[in-house]
């Protein structure tokens, strides 16, 4: 199924980006480490890697679920195909241009704007797919349902309002190529969010084995705030560039308020768990409990970055690198192997023996203790930074961060080596899944060019 | 989706016209723009918080020491490398330019805010436009 292959390369995707995440680690350190391949190849790398990891996972998760969970015939394999293949060619042509040396000079999108076209291409392909395989239903939508619409059709606003800075009105004018910048994309990470979160609802409305969790009041407020966040709630990233006041304050009381009905949502639904469904699922489990925890935790740090007077000495510092990685790896990523692992579990071919299970648990306390410390360092590099570089060069501060740094660095270390064993287990198993239904395709040809 | 493009037109459009101190991008400058993303500079360095962390934050590099002292450490810096910075091979033309636009941008405004007010928790900037024309805070 497509599905399953678009999620075998986001794997693939988290497991490269997280090598070239600690190889960026050590050049932070020794800048002459790999000194051929610049930090600003690998940071390029890591950031586009890992970007591709969430969207392949949930895009490939709604291309898997809409089918085998949800009785939805997919409106056309064969464009699910050419998206599969065209995001593969454009990712490789990414790759060629980042080891290159030849950039766009944009965050997240550091590649020349020329390769936005087939991924504009690619996404017209999945959002048509999309909603016309959801055209067939007839009953009211879960919230589910609406968090991944409201997903590609803003990430496709989004990532042209990205694309304003080509026109002279907005590179002109330093201020606003600026906020065109962090405005976009403060709204697409929004709207990749609204399809990690739809990922996330609908797994635990399967595990649960109540679809109402997806349909009660509090599921579709927490939908609503998110479309409010990812309208309004971007404003963080330009608090101290030169503009309206109102706007930046309006964004943190939407985003804020966000956060906590997810978690509220999922801590209810794990109190009305039986005990025979959480060991049924007990891996699918853990990952999105982690994921509430992370939510809890990223919370408070988004609280205290958001007072302005806080946020004169966390912005621009590692504190709110801390922010990003915790909601990226901290939220996302549980919320997406939770996804992975439900699916592995589902079907009886893939499902993990106990040894597996071991495994993949151990990978799963690796990666989320060494992510704890891992963020620890970034607030305390953040905070040193906040307090010093206001009155010491940039170089005497680096050094007096460095202990920070140095545990940052190791930290991501474990991080990737407990991450890296929970993906092996997943990507063998995505392999043995795929295999199954292409066996099972196969014998159904047959069948069917039997002489009647 | 409607609201959502009749907000974002505000938001580019309002406020950020009439900042004081700023002055128009030239030639040199523009070009100076083009190698800083070609470069991807911005990976290491930052413009008002935003960006890398590798390198110093660059919005007010020019002016921050007085004179023309920021001017001379950044040439330094382009044209050798050093303290982690690596050496481009970039040419006199290319220097001046980045040069140039590290100028451009340093007019836009001060970061991190040096005179600011703090009201009802938020932060009121010097470079804000509310300030800029004199509104009451």
């Amino acid at each position: 199924m497509i599905g399953l292959r678009f999620m075998r390369l986001g794997v693939i995707t988290l497991a490269i980006g997280l090598f070239f995440g600690v190889i960026g680690g050590f050049q932070f350190l020794f800048p002459d480490f790999l000194r051929e391949l610049l930090f600003t190849k690998t940071r390029a790398i890591h950031v586009s890697m890992v970007v591709s990891w969430i969207f392949l996972i949930a895009i490939g998760g709604i291309y898997y679920y809409l089918p085998s969970q949800l009785d939805k015939k997919l409106y056309s394999n064969k464009l699910a195909d050419w998206h599969y293949w065209l995001f593969l060619i454009t990712g490789i042509l990414v790759l060629v241009s980042y080891l290159s040396g030849k950039f766009g000079g944009r965050e997240y999108f550091a590649f020349p704007p020329i390769l936005s076209i087939p991924i504009f291409l690619s996404w017209i392909f999945f959002g048509y797919n999309f909603f016309r395989t959801m055209s067939q239903e007839t009953e009211s939508w879960p919230v589910y349902y609406w968090q991944w619409a409201t997903g590609i059709i803003f990430f496709f606003l989004t990532y042209t309002e990205a694309h304003l800075y080509l026109i002279p009105y907005f590179r002109e004018n330093m201020v606003r190529e600026i906020i065109v910048q962090w405005k976009s994309y403060g709204a697409l990470t929004g709207s990749w969010n609204m399809l990690v979160y739809g990922t996330g609802l609908f797994i635990a409305t399967r595990i649960s084995g109540n679809d109402n969790v997806a349909k009660t009041k509090m599921a579709f407020a927490l939908y609503f705030l998110g479309l409010f966040n990812l309208i309004f709630g971007w404003a963080h990233h330009t608090y101290l560039v030169p503009s309206e006041t109102w706007i930046r304050t309006f964004a943190y009381f939407v985003s804020m308020t966000e956060l906590y009905i997810f978690g509220k949502i999922i801590w209810d639904w794990r109190g009305s768990l039986q005990q025979w469904q959480i060991n049924k699922h007990d891996t699918a489990y853990r990952f999105l409990f982690a994921a509430d925890i992370w939510v809890f935790l990223n919370l408070g740090l988004a609280l205290i970055i958001s007072v302005p007077y806080f946020n004169l000495y966390t912005h621009g510092t590692h504190t709110i690198v801390a922010h990003a990685m915790g909601s990226t790896i901290g939220i996302n990523t549980m919320i997406l192997l939770s996804s992975l692992f439900y699916l592995i579990n589902e079907a009886k071919v893939s499902q993990l023996d106990i040894t597996e299970t071991k495994k993949v648990i151990n990978g799963f306390w690796i990666t989320n203790i060494s992510l704890a410390v891992f963020l620890i360092a970034l607030i305390c590099a953040g905070l040193g930074k906040g307090i010093f570089y206001t009155d010491m060069p940039f170089q005497a501060m680096m050094f007096n961060i460095r202990p920070f740094l140095v545990t940052f660095t190791l930290a991501g270390v474990a991080l990737m080596l407990g991450l890296w064993v929970v993906l092996w287990q997943a990507f063998n198993k995505l392999g043995i899944l795929n295999g199954s239904i292409d066996v099972s395709k196969q014998d159904e040809m047959r069948v069917n060019k039997q002489p009647t | 989706m409607i609201s959502y493009f009749f907000y974002s037109i505000y938001i580019f459009a309002s406020g950020t016209d009439s900042l004081p101190g700023m002055i128009a991008h030239s030639d040199e400058s523009r070009h100076g723009q083009e190698l800083f993303q070609e470069y991807h500079c911005i990976a290491c360095h930052q413009f008002y918080g935003l960006g890398g962390h590798m390198g110093p934050e660059l919005t007010n590099a020019m002016s921050y020491r007085g004179g023309n002292v920021g001017e001379i450490i950044a040439r330094q810096f382009l044209a050798n490398g050093g303290n982690g910075m690596p050496n481009l091979n970039l040419t006199e033309t290319e220097i001046s330019a980045l040069i140039a636009y590290l100028k451009f941008v340093d007019k836009t405004g001060t970061y991190p805010p040096k005179n600011y007010k703090v009201k009802w928790g938020m932060i009121y900037q010097e470079d804000d436009p509310e300030w800029a024309s004199g509104e009451k805070l």
